[in-house]
């Protein structure tokens, strides 16, 4: 705003160096030998290193995939692969050097798809996994789905396939790495996940992890790109242990778009069964994800293929086969909505055709099935408020959803471009159920440290990345304890410092953070009513904190100012500082895999578009959105909105632009010319309507903002485009070519539509066959650790 | 090859002894401390690099500095005024048209552009001018209605400041 926050970039040390690295230009090759002799001899040159000079560790962020090495030693996976990296005294001098390291390639047959992989086991990308070029495969069944096929009156089978794109924060990472004489690191980057690197930088630098301090430089966006430890960030460490120097690395775009781990492409297959009045009978999906390189966070992604579907409609039996395939592409991982808005177009697509076919509204129709609150889903995850059937019923209403569907649909469109409306809704997690390793510590920590001045300091983990983190858990402590937000000083993300919290992601900061907040606020608070009790010759429990005092409210004449409460409580307890913990309630399914999936609680939307076609031209114009979003409870509007509108936002350029593709090995469009995400000019108005539930589970009833309204866009606009020219587009992003080609084959009387014409052969495993759980009431008792005081 | 160039930035006249073909905002960045100007994509597509030249918006990452002696030049750090901020960061601040900030700087230059051209701007005027200006966080709505509360305000201020 005032161009005063400092990003990992603007972050300048005396003595900095600079460094950058050497980066394959080989989709898949051998590296025969690497020469840095001349590199070496540039004046200005600090220090070269290739992973020949680091610990032969290999690492990911996942214990199962442990896969990746920050420099490559023997191969080369992709194109944007790390083999070398320079120190010197400015940024050109060491991009310079990196010109001058002779690197002896060896090249291999790159594997560019999930096809090309699958057909050539003899091309090996990781020797580990669950087959050749396979790296993970899962199948989980509940009930038995063929039965319910047999019972249904419609049984549909479609096939899908969602392009893969790539974050985009407009901040590229950046990293400055100091390891001090005391043979102490610090880092700072711009990371959403400081812990995990930490941990991690441990192992691969052979540093004990006492010595090892992570700090959060505040992010210029992440939508989940920054949740990796990265070759960059190591390579500085490294580095900067050489040098002695503190040393600086700044990707450039380009580079942005291979470290990337974005949205998995994905082919699925779904097959679901339906009633006559539009009931879920049971339903049936298997998924194929491009993995690209490397794990990362794929083995989770592949179950978020499958997972999260069935929270948000009644589906009694549920069968779900998936497969990660490793490509020599940069690997995918987790965007805004990890691995669930794949799944969620293929369902929303499919069950607009089924209303069609069984003539029912398709708003009227999901009305009809979404799940009950406090019950459970056929594959054992708990569904606690739902707001879906309000969420629906909001949007259909704001947008006169009736009246456009029915009229426009009868031919009344009110423009010559053909006009059209779709819905679509979803479901997804606050925060995940389980953690990256196992263990049984707290998700999130806070410590609050009064000071005698009445101010309060709050320490957590967590990260802002701009959803506002740092000002929610800010609100939580002002509003316990009655004092001013300004009063609160928030110290986030600090591995030396602040208590762990697992990252900014799957849309677990607020909820986990702020219980850890609030309980560290509780007990704070009962600490200074104890000394003000005292003084005041009342009962604790009479008292209130409320507009910088403490006292009884009917004698508000005697209540203590903040700051003298806080003295009277040091003076009674010594220091006031008070820990709050938080992990979320035990609920995992008790069947292998059953861990990916629970979250404390599920937020639920759905959405309208309103937009025309263009049937000389194919091109796509949005009118407006309208999304209603079940947060719980809006905590602060304004960021909410913000949230789900920024969620629109994106959604809009993955359905209709944005894709990260390939050709030859290369990656067609690694800079912003070429990849193209919407501007103000393609974004249209979006209407944002919040339900709210109260969920039990939440900081004040909230749920999570930042991910699920994403979700329902893309089909919404993919039924929209139906609705206006009756054409199926069954892959995203819908461009005007496939539209015309859609066009064009409904004229030669071929099917309307362009999508997957054929499935990969692939032998999914046996599945792990468990009873469903679904419409099971949820359970009556629940484990939520650390959290005994609430339960009281 | 190295040249010495005389900058106006913010009001403040600098002397500089820089290489050619470093761009103005790596001087701004790394010669002048000015780091509230961001880079997004060093080929002036994503706007984030946004500065004023006398006035009008342009992509720092493209522009030379010595080809603007002479030329006064407006970055972030310039806009607020005595320590009171801008009415188009206040609007931002209060309307929550900045979520990561990260774009915001070029956003609030090329506002403050529009604005000064034309004191009320209708939305989609607002539109067409931010076009250049990507945001991944906020979808635009906020940024637009800021700036639209921002123009209201100006006017206003001008108005009554006319009228006294």
């Amino acid at each position: 705003m005032t161009g005063e926050t400092r990003y990992a970039d603007d972050l300048v040390l005396p003595r900095m160096a600079h460094a950058k690295l050497l980066r394959s230009s080989h989709a898949h090759a051998r590296i025969r030998g690497i020469d840095t002799t001349r590199a070496r001899a540039l004046p200005g040159v600090l220090a070269v290193i290739t992973g020949a000079d680091l610990p032969r560790v290999r690492f990911g962020i996942l214990p199962v995939s442990q896969d990746e090495e920050a420099l490559c030693t023997e191969k080369v996976r992709m194109v944007g692969d790390a083999v070398a990296a320079v120190a010197a005294v400015d940024e050109e001098t060491a991009e310079q050097a990196c010109r001058l390291i002779d690197v002896a390639w060896e090249p291999l047959p790159a594997l560019m798809s999930i096809e090309e992989s699958l057909a050539h086991p003899e091309v090996r990308i990781h020797e580990y996994g669950d087959g050749p070029n396979v790296h993970k495969s899962v199948a989980l069944q509940f009930g038995d789905v063929e039965a319910a096929f047999a019972r249904a009156d419609l049984v549909r089978e479609d096939t899908f396939y969602y392009e893969g794109s790539t974050h985009l924060p407009l901040e590229q990472h950046a990293a400055v790495a100091h390891w001090g004489p005391d043979g102490k690191l610090t880092l700072w980057s711009s990371t959403q996940t400081p812990h995990y690197v930490h941990r991690l930088l441990a192992k691969i630098l052979d540093v004990p992890a006492a010595h090892v301090r992570v700090v959060a430089a505040p992010v210029g966006g992440g939508f989940g790109g920054k949740l990796d430890p990265f070759a960059h960030e190591i390579a500085a460490c490294h580095l900067s242990r050489l040098t002695g120097r503190p040393v600086k690395i700044a990707l450039t775009r380009e580079e942005v778009f291979y470290v990337h781990r974005g949205r998995h492409p994905v082919l699925m297959w779904l097959k679901t069964g339906f009633t006559r009045q539009g009931d879920i009978t049971g339903c049936h999906i298997k998924t194929w994800l491009d993995g690209g390189a490397y794990g990362s966070y794929g083995v989770a992604s592949t179950f978020y293929t499958g997972v999260i579907n069935p929270v948000s409609y009644k589906m009694p039996v549920y069968k779900f086969e998936g497969a990660r395939i490793f490509t020599n592409k940069p690997p995918c991982g987790p965007k805004r909505g990890h691995g669930t808005p794949q799944p969620r177009f293929a369902l929303e697509v499919q069950l607009d055709r089924a209303a069609e076919q069984l003539g029912l509204d398709p708003a009227a129709m999901r009305r009809r099935i979404v799940t009950e609150p406090f019950t459970k889903t056929a594959n054992h995850l708990t569904v606690t408020t739902t707001g879906l059937a309000e969420c629906i019923d909001r949007v259909v209403e704001a947008s006169g959803w009736r009246t456009k569907w029915r009229g426009w649909r009868a031919g009344e469109a009110p423009s010559e471009k053909k006009r059209g409306v779709g819905l679509a809704c979803s479901a997804y997690m606050t925060g995940a159920g389980t953690a990256i390793y196992w263990n049984a510590m707290p998700h999130s920590g806070v410590v609050l440290r009064a000071d005698r001045s009445g101010a309060v300091a709050l320490l957590c983990g967590a990260t802002d990345i701009g959803q506002g983190s740092d000002s929610i858990l800010a609100s939580f402590a002002a509003e316990v304890l009655g004092i001013a937000l300004k009063d609160v000083h928030v110290h986030p993300a600090d591995t030396t410092l602040t208590p762990v919290d697992l990252g900014s992601y799957s849309s677990r900061v607020t909820l986990m953070c702020g219980m850890a907040t609030i309980q560290a606020a509780e007990r704070l608070r009962g600490a200074i009513f104890e000394a003000v009790a005292k003084k005041l010759e009342v009962a604790p429990g009479a008292l209130v904190a409320r507009g910088g005092r403490v006292g009884v409210p009917e004698d508000w004449d005697t209540a203590v100012p903040f700051a003298q409460a806080v003295e009277l409580g040091e003076a009674m307890h010594g220091v006031l500082a008070f820990p709050g913990s938080y992990a979320p309630p035990r609920r995992a399914g008790k069947y292998k895999g059953g861990g990916v999936g629970p979250s404390p609680c599920y937020s639920y939307t759905a959405s309208v578009v309103d937009l025309s076609v263009d049937e000389e031209t194919g091109e796509i114009e949005l009118h407006d959105v309208w999304i209603a979003h079940d947060v719980g409870r809006a905590l602060n509007p304004l960021l909410v909105e913000g949230q789900v509108e920024g969620s629109v936002y994106m959604g809009i350029g993955e359905a209709l632009m944005e894709e990260q593709v390939f050709r030859k090995g290369l990656h067609k469009t690694p800079s912003m010319l070429d990849y193209k995400s919407p501007t103000t000019l393609e974004t249209p108005d979006i209407h944002t309507i919040l339900v709210e539930t109260d969920d039990p589970e939440g900081p004040f009833g909230a749920k999570e903002a930042g991910q699920g309204p994403l979700l329902p866009i893309m089909p919404a606009i993919a039924n929209a485009v139906y609705h206006a020219v009756g054409v199926r587009i069954d892959e995203v992003p819908i461009t005007p070519d496939k539209i015309l080609r859609a066009l064009e084959a409904r004229r030669r009387g071929k099917p309307a539509r362009v999508g997957p014409e054929k499935l990969p052969l692939f032998a999914f495993k046996e599945p792990v066959v468990v009873e469903s759980a679904f419409g099971q009431p949820a359970d009556a008792v629940v484990v939520r650790p650390f959290q005994a005081e609430r339960l009281a | 090859m190295k040249a010495r160039i005389a900058l106006s930035v913010n009001d403040q006249p600098h002397e500089l002894l820089v290489p050619v073909h470093k761009t103005l905002l790596e001087v701004l960045r790394e010669d002048l401390g000015l780091t509230g100007t961001k880079h997004g994509c060093e080929l002036g597509e994503c706007g984030t690099c946004t500065v004023l030249v006398d006035g009008e918006p342009v992509l720092s990452c493209l522009a030379l500095p010595v080809e603007l002696e002479g030329r006064r030049i407006t970055t972030v750090e310039g806009l607020a005024e005595g320590g009171r901020l801008h009415p188009l960061q206040q609007a931002f601040a209060e309307l929550g048209a900045a979520q990561c900030g990260y774009c915001t700087p070029g956003v609030l230059l090329t506002a403050q552009a529009l604005l000064a051209a034309e004191a009320l701007p209708p939305r989609d005027r607002i539109r067409e001018a931010l076009a250049g200006n990507l945001c991944r966080c906020t979808g635009y709505t906020k940024i637009l209605d800021a700036v639209e509360l921002a123009a209201l305000r100006l006017s206003r201020g001008a108005r009554a400041g006319a009228g006294r």
